[in-house]
């Protein structure tokens, strides 16, 4: 199919102002991040800074500066927790989704579930923290990941189900026919299928974890479990003279979730179209 | 071996999930709708709690201010998933088409989305900020403005730029999900539409947006509840002003339990939220099953 | 010297011989931006630990908006809470009502009573008693721009509000500064502040026996002097987006003749590193009102106080009698003024912010309490919401204030 030339011409400033849209924020965020202060205090400003200042990533990525020392504390504690959040929900997850597919549980339990994420979290921060803080596990990493877990869990289930529904039945048929338990078959036959599937739920997951704020604000007080978020928010309060440290530390922050999303990219595509391929 | 228990395995796989949910919502949950019933308040002191019935149910439905952000967080919901939808499924139609560089672009469209939350917060407020905004920048250098103004500061654009970066945001969840199941229509039904006469938009509307809306259903729904539920950018960029203007559900929920100190109250405020919300998913789900059904016929 | 000391000294004494000057941990929760820097506070801290072998402090800074949130939060933590935590001047009767701190009036020596400023005092007492120990003594001041009001004919700031309307009319007419008035009018706390400062100034009163007295007289003459400030184009319009770090930044720049704000900005404008202004800055009390005052002061204290679920008290009040001292604070005294008479004429604090102190002396007499009511919070935030509305023109002053008292009389 021969294309006209107009045809051409527009696709292509379509793909040109996608291309705005989408990374102008970002290229924004990162030459903010290097720019001078008298640089992000021009008016009207000025694009291209007029030196490269990386002072800033060099203190944050410094664990003998204390705003590096922070930093990277949040990371490592972000990391942790959004991590073994998301190991755990899969793990929970996958045989409560096959229970769904295969296993006849009864879809209004499934509900149930998705119901649970409906009310604003706001709610159940207080409630929580009375129940850990009787325990003595606050400014936890731990408890952040249970909580986070229980978060993720309804829609990890209800993603999963989706995806399994369409696997061919017929080889985990085979399986039990050859005296498989429902483990073996889990762990040989369906989930080397469903790898798409789970890689899209985990990360789907890893990036809400990663995203959280009010219950990691309340829950964690210092260095050894504040995640990135709340670090975050600790930065941008305080006497900001520098809006290239509050544009770096987000630039930084991005980073992980960026990679592993670029990473996992074609996984997500196909693990979000589960149950309507036709043929 | 699959036989013996059959019926009772489906319970052992759901418990790890259920025992979860049970410890960490669903018994918050229950006290939470019990709660709402009640006067509780948030205190140190020995102090009885009394049964109230509906009073906290009327008090909040009676009450303007809340009807009013009820319906704030309805346009938020509508505008945001609707333009993410409307976005999306745009650069999906244009990412489907051939053209150099397409894997880099389709790559490259993943990138808002994962922005955290309280990094695209910041950087949008940065963008709008009055004295040093970009966006202010740009207006003023291309003509448009005259005068550097405030964005976040005005009642009636603040919800607007609070939603452009929330649509920023997520859009490449809908587009990506959009694209993939683009790419599963039958070449063969499109050229059959094609040559039998059908415009660009009759193909599309006929055949394309049935075929994905299926799949754009889960995300779809998804995005509803997260959306109506909006909090995080909101404390991060606005804090509810300028003029309340926007003061979502959820902050409700927030300054009934956290500032005014009224469990029992904050209770039916959130219940009133996720009955909502339920409500919306509900007729979401309804409407789009009725629609495929009629569709598929 | 010695009398003050007795405080600490008398806590000391008194942690010693009940032995429990075992291993401690305390849990402390500070503001990121309370007058004090961070390193004030660690530097602060770290003095006390070394004195006191056998307490460690773990301090946690959070936001303004973050602070009551964690208060009520640890409330429910059982042995796991705070042990100090900073408030503000207006919750000390929220958290009265709720028992969220103790009452520590029995750990205050009766002869402290005269040594520290009236005003601190309101700081921490809820009918009659005292829950913590006044900190942060702070209220906001008028600074103004020497070298501005020069250019256009003023060799003495404004008195009275009224005046600084027509200074600055007359410094914007001479295109010396667009925008001559900048405020922290966000719907905040912020903007609450500055609309007390006004009310005191005009004579009025929000509360007057617990019955809302906003609509009328001097606490309405308030809004619609700030409402008029814009509306003629003296108020930078930006003013109702922000916050008092914004006000520094606009006044720091240049692009202001006039700010309200706290202690901690006198010396940060003052400094070549910060300002470009340094130098160019006087500093003068809230202005008075005509027939009503001569200055005008919000009180906008904070104190240190002891949650009720904590299991170190003594440790705890050990911590904040050795914070609250008054060699320490006269020693950080660039930030935030001492609450103690005395300190006001030592040279260590004095030194190289005369004029701050000399308006200080001032304003602190005339401090000026936002309602004392356990549902303040939500007094505040309707107050907000409506006198926003009002500046930005949605509604007349009138409705506004209306739709307030509607509003605050259905609280439950």
């Amino acid at each position: 199919m021969k294309r006209r030339p107009l045809h051409s011409v527009l696709l292509y400033t379509a793909v040109l102002f996608l291309a705005i849209f989408t990374l102008a924020p970002l290229v924004w965020l990162v030459l903010m991040s290097i720019s001078t202060p008298t640089d992000l205090t021009t008016v009207p400003l000025n694009w291209i800074p007029s030196q490269i200042d990386l002072s800033r990533y060099a203190q944050l990525l410094n664990i003998n500066d204390g705003s590096g020392a922070r930093f990277l504390a949040a990371l490592r504690n972000s990391m942790l927790t959004a991590g073994g959040a998301t190991l755990i929900a899969l793990i929970v997850a996958i045989p409560a989704a096959y229970a769904f597919t295969r296993r006849g549980a009864p879809m209004i339990l499934l509900f149930v579930f998705l119901a649970t994420i409906m009310m604003p979290p706001i709610t159940y921060v207080l409630p929580l923290y009375q129940i850990f803080g009787s325990f003595g596990m606050l400014n936890n990493t731990v408890t952040l990941i249970i909580v986070y877990c229980a978060l993720l869990l309804p829609f990890a289930t209800w993603l999963m189900k989706a995806n399994l529904d369409v696997l061919p039945i017929e080889i985990e048929h085979a399986a039990f026919m050859e005296g498989a338990s429902t483990i073996t078959t889990l762990r040989r036959v369906v989930l080397p299928l469903a790898l798409p599937a789970i890689a899209a739920t985990g990360m789907l997951s890893f990036l809400v974890a990663w995203d959280e704020f009010f219950y990691a604000l309340i829950f964690t007080s210092d260095m050894s479990a504040k995640t990135l978020p709340v670090t975050i928010a600790d930065f941008a309060a305080g006497r900001v003279t520098d809006y290239g440290v509050i544009a770096a530390v987000g630039v930084l922050a991005t980073l992980p979730p960026a990679i592993l999303a670029i990473a996992f990219q074609r996984f997500i595509v196909s693990g979000l179209v589960a149950g309507s391929v036709k043929g | 071996m699959s036989g013996i228990g059959k019926s009772n395995e489906k319970w052992i796989l759901l418990a790890p999930a259920i025992t979860v949910l049970l410890l960490i919502t669903a018994l918050p949950f229950v006290q939470t709708f019990g709660q709402s019933f009640t006067d509780a308040k948030i205190t140190a002191l020995d102090r009885p709690t009394l049964w109230i019935g509906l009073e906290n149910y009327i008090y909040a439905l009676s009450d303007p201010y809340f009807r009013e952000a009820i319906g704030r967080t309805l346009y938020f919901t509508i505008t945001s998933v609707g333009l993410e939808v409307i976005i999306g499924v745009g650069v999906a139609l244009l990412l489907n088409q051939a053209f150099r560089g397409r894997t880099l672009m389709r790559a490259l469209i993943i990138l808002p989305w994962a922005v955290p939350t309280i990094v695209n917060a910041l950087a949008w407020r940065l963008i709008y900020h009055p004295d040093y905004g970009a966006l202010n920048s740009i207006l003023l250098q291309t003509g448009l403005i005259d005068n550097y103004r405030s964005w976040l500061g005005d009642p009636k654009m603040a919800m607007n730029m609070v939603i452009l970066a929330d649509v920023w945001k997520n859009f490449p969840l809908i587009a990506y999900v959009a694209l993939a199941s683009l790419q599963t229509i039958p070449g063969d039904l499109l050229k059959a539409a094609a040559v039998e006469g059908a415009r660009p938009w009759k193909r599309f509307r006929a055949i394309t947006l049935p075929w994905i809306m299926g799949p754009l259903m889960v995300v779809l729904i998804l995005r509803m509840i997260e959306a109506f539920r909006v909090f995080d950018i909101i404390y991060i960029m606005t804090r509810g002003g300028p003029s309340d203007s926007t003061k979502t559900a959820s902050f409700y929920v927030y300054q009934e339990y956290f500032n005014y100190l009224r469990s029992g109250s904050g209770s039916s405020y959130a219940i009133i939220v996720a009955g909502i919300s339920a409500v919306l998913i509900l007729a979401y789900y309804v409407g789009t099953r009725q629609q495929n059904n009629g569709a598929n016929a | 010297m010695t009398k003050i000391k007795l405080l600490t000294a008398a806590s000391i004494i008194a942690l010693s011989a009940s032995g429990a000057l075992a291993e401690t941990t305390l849990h402390a929760l500070f503001m990121s931006q309370a007058a004090y820097s961070e390193e004030n506070i660690q530097d602060m801290t770290a003095e006390f630990e070394a004195a006191n072998p056998g307490i460690t402090v773990e301090m946690e800074f959070v936001p303004y908006e973050a602070l009551h949130d964690k208060v009520v939060a640890a409330s429910g933590a059982g042995d796991n809470g705070y042990d100090v935590v900073l408030f503000d001047v207006i919750w000390p009767a929220e958290f009265a009502e709720r028992g969220f701190l103790m009452d520590v009036s029995d750990r205050i020596p009766a002869d402290l009573t005269d040594q520290i400023f009236e005003g601190a005092w309101t700081t921490v007492e809820y009918q009659g008693k005292r829950f913590g120990m006044p900190w942060i003594l702070d209220t906001k001041y008028m600074f103004y721009n020497r070298e501005m009001l020069a250019a256009a004919g003023f060799d003495a700031p404004p008195a009275t509000w009224a005046e600084l309307l027509v200074q600055a009319q007359a410094i914007k007419d001479q295109g010396i500064v667009e925008y001559p008035l900048v405020w922290s009018w966000s719907q905040s706390e912020a903007m609450i502040c500055d609309y007390t400062t006004l009310t005191a100034a005009f004579g009025g009163d929000l509360f007057t026996d617990g019955v809302p007295a906003f609509a009328e007289g001097g606490a309405k003459q308030a809004v619609e002097y700030m409402h008029g400030s814009l509306t003629a184009g003296l108020t930078n319009p930006a003013s109702t987006e922000y916050f008092e770090e914004d006000v520094r930044r606009v006044f720091s720049n240049g692009d202001a003749a006039f700010a309200l704000n706290w202690t901690y900005m006198n010396s940060l404008v003052n400094d070549p590193a910060e300002s470009q202004v340094a130098g160019k800055v006087g500093v003068v009390p809230g202005l008075g009102g005509a027939g009503h005052s001569t200055a005008s002061a919000v009180n906008g204290s904070m104190g240190l106080g002891i949650p009720s679920n904590s299991p170190h008290a003594d440790e705890a009040w050990a911590y904040i009698a050795y914070l609250a001292d008054k060699s320490v604070q006269e020693s950080y005294a660039t930030l935030s003024l001492p609450i103690w008479k005395a300190s006001y004429s030592e040279t260590a604090v004095t030194d190289g912010q005369e004029e701050l102190v000399a308006a200080a002396s001032k304003a602190i007499a005339v401090m000026y309490p936002r309602p004392l009511v356990p549902s303040y919070t939500e007094v505040s935030n309707i107050l907000q919401s409506n006198i926003h509305g009002a500046l930005l023109g949605e509604v007349s002053v009138d409705e506004a204030l209306t739709e307030a008292v509607k509003r605050i009389e259905r609280i439950r």
